[in-house]
């Protein structure tokens, strides 16, 4: 065990020795226990559960529903991340700060809240909602509503990963290509994307977990309509509040199975960009 | 190509960058801005490039060959721009980074792969980094990169080649290299270029004409060896080198120099009553001569290529004299011995007027 | 004379004032088109969907909203929520502090492995968490079976909401600390050993007070997050009104109910506690960058 020297002096080994167990017991107990126990229970009975759950019409319209959902507000939140940071992060105007709070918004609206105000938008109370019905088209209790919560709650994912990134990196090099003829969009698919690739890939990601895995928005607009409405985690929930407990917990291993992926990826870009950090430092020398 | 620019004035906020600033530039030459930072040398070369637009005004105007190119966009006015950070494309190859402005031309005017490899090579050449091709930047040193990038703008074929601070961000040794080979390099491709620096010395060896720049005007425009013997005003005067400051006044064609005074701080308002010698136009005696001030040897560096001998005054006030190795040994020069400093030559800044 | 000068030593001036423009000068093209798309995506997605909020707020009476988002039940689920958030952000600044400070500090097998897991909460969705934190803490799990026996009852009731709030928002005190400790220069420390402070009173007068900034935001964070708190949380409260029942839970059942209105006065009464913390979190950033960078 030794402490690099650039983080000052060495604690005594026993309190070293007394801080990591707590770490690690705290760390097993709060965040390791509860991934494995999915896993533990969607076993308990071998595989069969998993054959059974995925019997389920339902499951399978769940899983369709969740995939079409992500595929939907993942690209859709991601040009806008690219359009807002591009606006916010290359050019200098007033109310920047303002815009970013703005963007912002959506982590600070609960999940609940953030369902609740797309119904009183579209549902049949709402300002659109009379009107859309009438026209036969249903947004709250549809697949629409989905969409648009999910798309709320994912909104600044993307955004906010890349405008730190694209300040960070400023505007010498797009200016040079300007400079030797390159048209706009010349220069943000040869310059700017690949210098924000990995930090782009990021936000997609943590963009895509989210949207796969929300909840409380999407159970205020969906009204969980088994093989229509329900999302996979909606379906985890309904199995469950069914008493159908093993098979929930087979469906929300698959949730988990995804979050862990989602970890690995996440790590390994996190070193990317590190690394990138590290090349782009050692240009500007 | 001739440049010209008009009556340009830049604001950023409440900030003047540029205040009424006109200024030709003949074909073929090379001339350097000089400038502390802030003096907004940097924001005029940005203006020419097309990289910054100036403040609205009806008399402002950019003249590329008598052209006015005000209206035309950066791409348009086919200028090659040298950053001060290089900006290189850090995830493209050297090659890449130099064939960068052939490729992305329009189908139409865009040179054949063969054409572009041949040209490329050529610059490679030029640079002195032939089988650098396939390298990043990251695989290069600072010296290096600061050749690509330059090869880089070269490779669109531009009128006017224009560098921001190009060896500011390189050490000492490398800059000295790089300052020779800039000085070949235009020998040999006779473009017009502009070159913005906060070094002197940088600016004295390299360029043909030297723009001297002091908050956001031009303060002296002239060959190397006019400002540096003949500057303009105090600031030119201390910019361009050591300078003492002495208080006194002229007498029939003579200063005389009744104590040193304090270096203030350059006002353009202050044309002020002091009278300004360089170190190596100081005299230092042990006996009071005709016009000599007292005073007190407080160091003595040896150093260098002269002995550099710094004289206090009662008032606390110091000057920096420069004198020969010989001239010093004759004098046997000791600290906290008194002596009389006297100019062999001297200036006195009043509007157009020098003795 | 081959260069023509021109010198002005009054001030010049120029014919026409320079136009002051919203946002300056920049060779970069894309400016509308990204900030229009932005403003009007921003529009859509985020600000109209909370005027309706706001709108709806804004049709009640003063008696009604009072009457809606005050009455008992839901002031119960208030000092549930808030209760219950406030432990679960203790906790983690407490164990946030200690897992942050081993993370950078020390060096140890499996320390890569841990810092990865810290982002669990966030991977793994929200109900998922739910049914797997109720459980190992029900009268049968793993862990709830034991506190039972010592007679402590910890699904369906407050303490399973600290448990499933605890787990939601420890990365947000460990993911805001870690940089503040990464970022420390060990030399002012180790200015404070050489002129004679022990190890604790380094660690007290010089260490702490500069982590504490980021330990108070991430401590906010956790709150606001843990308010807001809905899906790791239902299965394992039990959602008992007056006892059991969370604000968020309530937002729903009002609104299953067709109790529109009241839904909203809870909705908008969460809000601006989050907003105000979110804001109090802003302020205190600007207010330290301001102090300590001059």
């Amino acid at each position: 065990m030794s402490v690099e020297n650039k983080h000052g002096i060495q604690d005594p080994l026993w309190v070293q020795w007394t801080l990591i167990t707590i770490t690690i017991g705290f760390v097993a107990i709060f965040l390791a226990l509860p991934v494995a126990i999915i896993f533990a229970e969607a076993l308990k009975d071998g595989l069969k559960t998993y054959a059974i759950a995925l019997k389920d019409p339902a499951a399978w319209s769940a899983i369709h529903l969740t995939l079409l959902v992500t595929a939907i507000s993942v690209p859709v939140n991601t040009v806008f991340g690219l359009a807002a940071s591009w606006a916010i992060a290359k050019f200098e105007f007033k109310g920047k700060s303002l815009l970013l709070t703005l963007i912002d918004i959506p982590f600070a609206v609960s999940p609940v809240i953030s369902g609740f105000i797309y119904v009183l938008l579209f549902g049949l109370q709402g300002w659109f909602g009379q009107t859309l019905s009438d026209w036969g088209f249903k947004v709250i209790f549809a697949v629409p509503g989905i969409v648009l919560v999910t798309i709320f709650v994912t909104f600044p994912f993307v955004a906010r990963e890349l405008i730190p990134l694209m300040q960070e990196q400023g505007n010498d090099e797009e200016q040079a290509a300007i400079s030797l003829g390159a048209k706009g969009w010349q220069t943000f698919f040869y310059v700017t994307l690949p210098n924000i690739r990995w930090g782009l890939l990021y936000g997609v990601i943590l963009c895509n977990a989210r949207a796969m895995g929300e909840f409380g928005a999407v159970s205020v607009v969906s009204g969980s309509i088994r093989g229509k409405t329900a999302t996979l985690p909606l379906h985890v929930e309904v199995l469950y509040n069914g008493f159908n407990v093993p098979a929930a917990f087979a469906m929300a291993s698959l949730l988990a199975l995804v979050g862990l992926l989602t970890l690995a990826l996440k790590t390994y870009l996190e070193w990317k960009v590190k690394q990138q950090r590290r090349e782009l430092a050692l240009v500007n020398e | 190509m001739g440049i010209e620019v008009q009556h340009i004035y830049k604001s950023f906020n409440n900030y003047n960058a540029l205040q009424d600033v006109s200024l030709k530039v003949n074909d073929g030459e090379l001339i350097a801005l000089l400038g502390p930072s802030g003096s907004g040398k940097t924001t005029l070369l940005r203006i020419i490039a097309g990289l910054e637009v100036p403040d609205l005004c009806e008399e402002s105007k950019i003249l590329f060959h008598g052209k006015d190119v005000a209206k035309q966009r950066v791409a348009e006015r086919q200028v090659g721009f040298v950053f001060q950070h290089y900006a290189l494309f850090k995830h493209m190859s050297v090659f890449e980074n130099i064939a960068f402005g052939l490729k992305v031309r329009p189908r139409a005017t865009r040179p054949s792969k063969a054409e572009i490899q041949h040209r490329v090579n050529e610059l490679l050449r030029l640079i002195q980094l032939d089988g650098f091709g396939n390298r990043l930047p990251s695989q290069l040193s600072g010296g290096q990169r600061q050749r690509v990038a330059l090869a880089r703008a070269l490779a669109i074929a531009p009128k006017v080649l224009l560098l921001d601070e190009p060896f500011g961000a390189l050490d000492a040794k490398v800059r000295q290299g790089l300052r020779a080979w800039l000085r070949r390099l235009h020998e040999e491709l006779h473009m017009t270029t502009i070159l913005v620096t906060h070094d002197q010395e940088e600016a004295l060896e390299v360029a043909d004409k030297i723009v001297v720049m002091n908050q956001a005007k031009i303060e002296q425009v002239g060959a190397p060896e006019e400002v540096f013997h003949r500057p303009a005003n105090e600031f030119v005067m201390d910019f361009l080198g050591h300078v003492n400051v002495f208080h006194g006044r002229v007498e029939n064609g003579r200063a005389r120099l009744t104590d040193i005074g304090s270096k203030l701080t350059w006002n353009r308002e202050a044309f002020g009553n002091a009278v300004y010698v360089r170190p190596h136009e100081l005299e230092i005696d042990r006996v009071a001569g005709d016009d000599g001030i007292r005073g007190t040897v407080r160091r003595i560096n040896l150093a260098g290529t002269c002995a550099k001998v710094v004289v206090a005054s009662s008032s606390g006030n110091e000057v920096v004299a420069e004198i020969s190795f010989e001239r010093f040994h004759e004098l046997g020069l000791q600290r906290g011995e008194t002596v009389f400093v006297s100019a062999k030559r001297a200036r006195v800044f009043t509007p157009d007027y020098e003795i | 004379m081959e260069l023509t000068l021109h010198v002005s030593l009054g001030e010049g001036s120029c014919a026409k004032q320079p136009m002051s423009r919203k946002r300056s000068y920049s060779v970069l093209p894309g400016f509308g088109l990204t900030m229009g798309y932005t403003l009007t995506y921003l529009s859509l997605i985020v600000l109209i969907p909370l005027a309706a909020l706001i709108v709806r707020a804004a049709s009640m009476s003063l008696e009604q909203f009072w009457a809606a988002a005050f009455n008992p039940r839901v002031m119960a689920s208030y000092r549930i929520t808030f209760g219950t958030s406030l432990v679960a952000a203790l906790v983690n600044s407490v164990f946030g502090f200690i897992v942050a400070w081993s993370l950078v500090r020390y060096r140890f097998v499996g320390r890569k492995l841990l810092d990865a897991l810290i982002d669990l909460p966030f991977a793994i969705p929200t109900a998922v968490s739910g049914i797997a934190l109720t459980a190992i803490y029900d009268r049968n799990g793993i862990l709830g079976h034991t506190l039972f026996q010592w007679g402590i009852k910890s699904a369906l009731s407050p303490l399973g909401i600290c448990i499933a709030l605890t787990f939601i928002s420890l990365p947000f005190v460990v993911r805001t600390l870690q940089p503040a400790l990464e970022e420390m220069d060990g030399e002012s420390e180790e200015a404070a050993m050489c002129l004679g402070a022990s190890r604790w009173e380094t660690f007290r007068r010089v260490i702490f007070p500069a982590l504490f900034p980021s330990l108070l935001t991430g401590f906010a964070l956790a709150f606001a997050r843990s308010l807001g708190e809905y899906g790791s949380v239902v299965f394992i409260s039990g959602n008992l009104p007056m006892k059991t029942e969370i604000t968020s839970l309530l937002i729903i059942t009002k609104f299953e109910q067709h109790d529109h209105l009241g839904a909203t006065a809870i909705a908008i009464v969460m809000l601006v506690a989050s907003f105000a913390i979110l804001m109090s979190i802003n302020g205190l950033q600007w207010y330290l960058a301001k102090k300590f960078r001059g």
